[in-house]
């Protein structure tokens, strides 16, 4: 992947990550996820993910988001009237997340390994679903079926979330 | 210029900056889950990011990071699922989504 493609798939990624952050319509937020989300998909492709990309649009850019938007819709929320900023939040919360990058940012330099370029994969046609696919069904069986019971117990949990009255 | 490991990283952790800022200095309660999600999406592209960097014997990528990635959509759908009830559950009582108005434990 040429590296044009990168920083065009990462500047759409980060610009509307950060439009999630500082838009006060819910609606508008969601709607920036979903285009943050196909951003990200792009990346796992040029990253040779082809499964992970497709299951990113699929999942998240799909079902998630439709959830995200039905419960906004259900609970009928309006763009959220100004309150009075709470500065300490406001000035904590920057504070940290800007340590956070020159922390990030100090490591990396200091990381010599991620400084060389990308190995070269074998040429032609990758099998990438054959090989999660086998991975996940011998190496990784039972995690997979813990995540099954995980996903049962979700769905019932909901269901009783859900209902009216609670016993 | 080639792209390498760092490129990626770096990304990765921009994200998860948005996302953390997010979760710190919002207060709506749907997109503090939102800045959630930002966050694991981070952590995904750094996972696949050393699979791709992880060229094995058979010049292929490290796929078990790719099936760890896979176990951590699922688990985020799933508790996408069981967060947004909580909030329904939490509307119907309160009629907010702010996280202000939601600072007692008990009603």
């Amino acid at each position: 992947m040429s590296p044009i493609l990168f920083w065009v798939f990462s500047a759409l990624m980060l610009i509307f990550g950060i439009s999630v952050v500082v838009n006060r319509s819910p609606v508008a937020s969601a709607l920036s996820l979903v285009v943050s989300f196909l951003g990200l998909a792009a990346l796992f492709v040029s990253l040779d993910a082809f499964f992970i990309g497709t299951i990113q649009v699929l999942v998240y850019a799909g079902a998630v988001m439709v959830l995200f938007l039905f419960i906004i819709m259900l609970l009928d929320l309006k763009a959220e009237n100004r309150r009075k900023l709470n500065i300490a939040a406001w000035l904590g919360g920057g504070l940290v997340s800007l340590v956070f990058v020159a922390q990030l940012y100090a490591v990396l330099q200091r990381f010599p390994l991620g400084q060389q370029a990308f190995p070269a994969i074998k040429a032609g046609k990758i099998d990438d679903v054959r090989e999660v696919g086998f991975i996940l069904f011998s190496t990784h069986n039972l995690p997979f079926q813990v995540v099954g019971v995980l996903i049962l117990v979700a769905t019932v949990g909901v269901v009783i979330l859900s209902k009216r009255e609670l016993k | 210029m080639t792209l390498t490991l760092n490129h990626y990283l770096f990304v990765s952790g921009l994200l998860f900056t948005i996302g953390f800022a997010g979760v710190m200095l919002r207060r709506n309660i749907i997109i503090i889950f939102m800045c959630l999600e930002l966050m694991l999406n981070a952590a995904n592209l750094s996972l696949v990011a050393f699979s791709r960097f992880n060229v094995g014997p058979d010049h292929l990528p490290n796929y078990n990071a790719q099936v760890l990635v896979f176990l951590i959509i699922t688990v985020a759908a799933a508790e996408v699922a069981v967060g947004l009830a909580i909030i329904v559950a939490l509307f119907r009582a309160r009629q907010t989504t702010h996280v202000d108005d939601i600072s007692s434990l008990k009603f």
